[in-house]
């Protein structure tokens, strides 16, 4: 009876512990983040509050050209591989919950408003396929055809307000605009002759305007969202000045963060330039000179600082210019191929990817100090789970 | 030792001799491959075209924006136009020229080496 007794009591206690240890374990995903590993097709799952990695992550396949959407619960992080492997890593264990390879060759995907739909943009099978986000089955599939039965390569996909999707056709010159709000055969209507060789797209913070990187013309093209009626109009018409273009030695990727002041802050196609266009009038209000041809030009959200790195042979630098005085107010070398950069949520940090040195620098936004570095294989795009709650991200 | 060699000039002749034929046997296979970068050049051309020509390529090649470049995909395609597009670009579209830092003895080495395949940058 005593024994039977203190067993109990033992028992007892040790589920107490036990839960009361689970409890002291349990934790918030805000704060946390993916940084891609670009060589060995793994993840490293970081918090951005102590600056620690949590997990590595193994087996998403080809990893060469990568990024990554989040769960509307901040948990799931959706992997979108090169070689169409769509990976669904729950980022709380870092345990791989599912994976399909869809496609042959992939270049990014977006998630829906709902939450619902996990979309993934193809270069083979040119074209859109659609997912449940939940099951990772296939609701949708939207091939890129033009000009009779051709498939285009598919970029600049993106979320848009209404369940919708938008994305560019590379080799038609086309944007579409695939609405799922009705049901899971979406709507399509289709911009064409939006100008040449459309390399990527981006949406507005505001998810108002959709606007389509040029690689083949001197101008971008731009989309109201409120006014699709409208069309698509040319921006920054000409801003290369009919000059030759330098050579761009990596295409420049454009993303909703790049929103300053009023202003929107666009890496120039062959030129060593920032331009920086109204969001009101889309005309040209500026262009920043930088140290080569830009890839990303990221706004810290508070939007006073744009961070820009830089195409190959000049990927060891990085800017950021001071959106106040339309300045460059640093110059960082923190060695070879700087691939991707990323602010935490409020900006008082930024994450820098140094593919070359195999590490991650933090900065201190305000002092623009570093902070501290995390060994990372071959890091490349590093994407925090706060993109969640952010349309076109 | 020096002493005694010069001491016996029938051993000069025959250490020249071997000298001779030692530096020949090195330069023969040199003479072959003679364009060959140094193989620490060579280690950085093959990082240039997995990371750098992968930008738009594929990291292994397989294509994105631009070709694949894999052995079957230039098969059958002549080494000096391979060579030029290289280093040329393409005008009209995103090919940039990459003379500015590969001469054009190391991309005809790169550019057997890509039809041989099996790339490794690690």
């Amino acid at each position: 009876m005593t024994v039977k007794y203190l067993i109990r009591t033992f028992v007892f206690a040790a589920l107490l512990l036990a839960s009361s240890g689970s409890l002291a374990d349990m934790r918030g995903s805000g704060d946390l983040g993916v940084i891609i590993e670009r060589a060995s097709g793994s993840i490293q799952i970081i918090e951005t509050t102590n600056r620690t990695k949590l997990f590595s992550v193994e087996g998403l396949g080809d990893l060469s050209h990568a990024s990554v959407v989040f769960s509307r619960d901040q948990r799931f992080a959706f992997v979108f591989g090169r070689d169409g492997g769509l990976t669904k890593v729950d980022i709380l264990t870092g345990k791989i919950v599912k994976r399909v390879v869809q496609g042959g060759n992939a270049i990014g995907g977006a998630i829906s408003q709902d939450g619902k739909l996990v979309a993934v943009s193809n270069y083979e099978p040119g074209g859109v396929r659609v997912f449940n986000s939940q099951t990772l089955e296939m609701v949708a599939d939207i091939p890129a055809e033009y000009d009779g039965g051709l498939l285009s390569k598919t970029v600049g996909l993106v979320d848009a307000p209404g369940n919708k999707f938008i994305f560019s056709l590379y080799d038609a010159g086309q944007t579409w605009i695939a609405d799922f709000s009705a049901s899971n055969t979406p709507v399509i209507t289709k911009f064409t002759d939006i100008g040449l060789l459309p390399y990527d797209g981006l949406i507005t913070p505001d998810a108002r305007y959709y606007i389509a990187g040029l690689f083949g013309e001197d101008g971008m093209a731009m989309l109201d969202l409120w006014h699709p009626e409208k069309g698509i109009k040319r921006i920054l018409d000409g801003y290369g000045r009919g000059e030759e273009p330098l050579p761009v030695y990596k295409m420049p990727h454009l993303e909703g963060w790049a929103a300053a002041g009023g202003n929107i802050f666009l890496p120039a196609i062959g030129r060593y330039e920032v331009l920086v266009v109204s969001a009101s009038s889309w005309k040209e209000v500026a262009r920043i000179p930088v140290h080569g041809q830009p890839v990303f030009a990221m706004a810290r959200p508070d939007g006073r600082q744009v961070w820009v790195n830089f195409a190959h042979p000049k990927n060891d630098v990085l800017q950021v210019i001071d959106v106040d005085t339309m300045s460059i107010i640093k110059t960082f070398k923190p060695g070879r191929a700087i691939l991707h950069m990323e602010f935490t949520p409020r900006g008082e940090q930024i994450w820098v990817s140094v593919r070359d040195r195999n590490v991650v620098e933090v900065y201190d936004t305000t002092t623009l100090e570093k902070i501290t570095e995390l060994p990372v294989d071959t890091p490349s795009g590093i994407f925090l789970s706060a993109r969640a709650s952010r349309m076109g991200l | 030792m020096m002493k005694m060699l010069s001491q016996s000039p029938a051993r000069n002749v025959f250490i020249s001799a071997g000298l001779f034929f030692l530096l020949l046997a090195f330069s023969v296979p040199a003479a072959g491959t003679e364009q060959d970068p140094e193989p620490k050049r060579q280690r950085e051309l093959i990082h240039l075209l997995v990371q750098d020509c992968g930008s738009c390529h594929g990291l292994t090649l397989k294509g994105g924006l631009g070709p694949a470049l894999l052995p079957q995909d230039l098969e059958g395609k002549d080494n000096e136009y391979l060579s030029e597009v290289i280093l040329e670009g393409v005008p009209g579209t995103p090919m940039p020229p990459w003379n500015v830092e590969i001469t054009e003895n190391e991309v005809r080495w790169l550019v057997r080496r890509m039809k041989e395949g099996e790339i490794n940058d690690r």
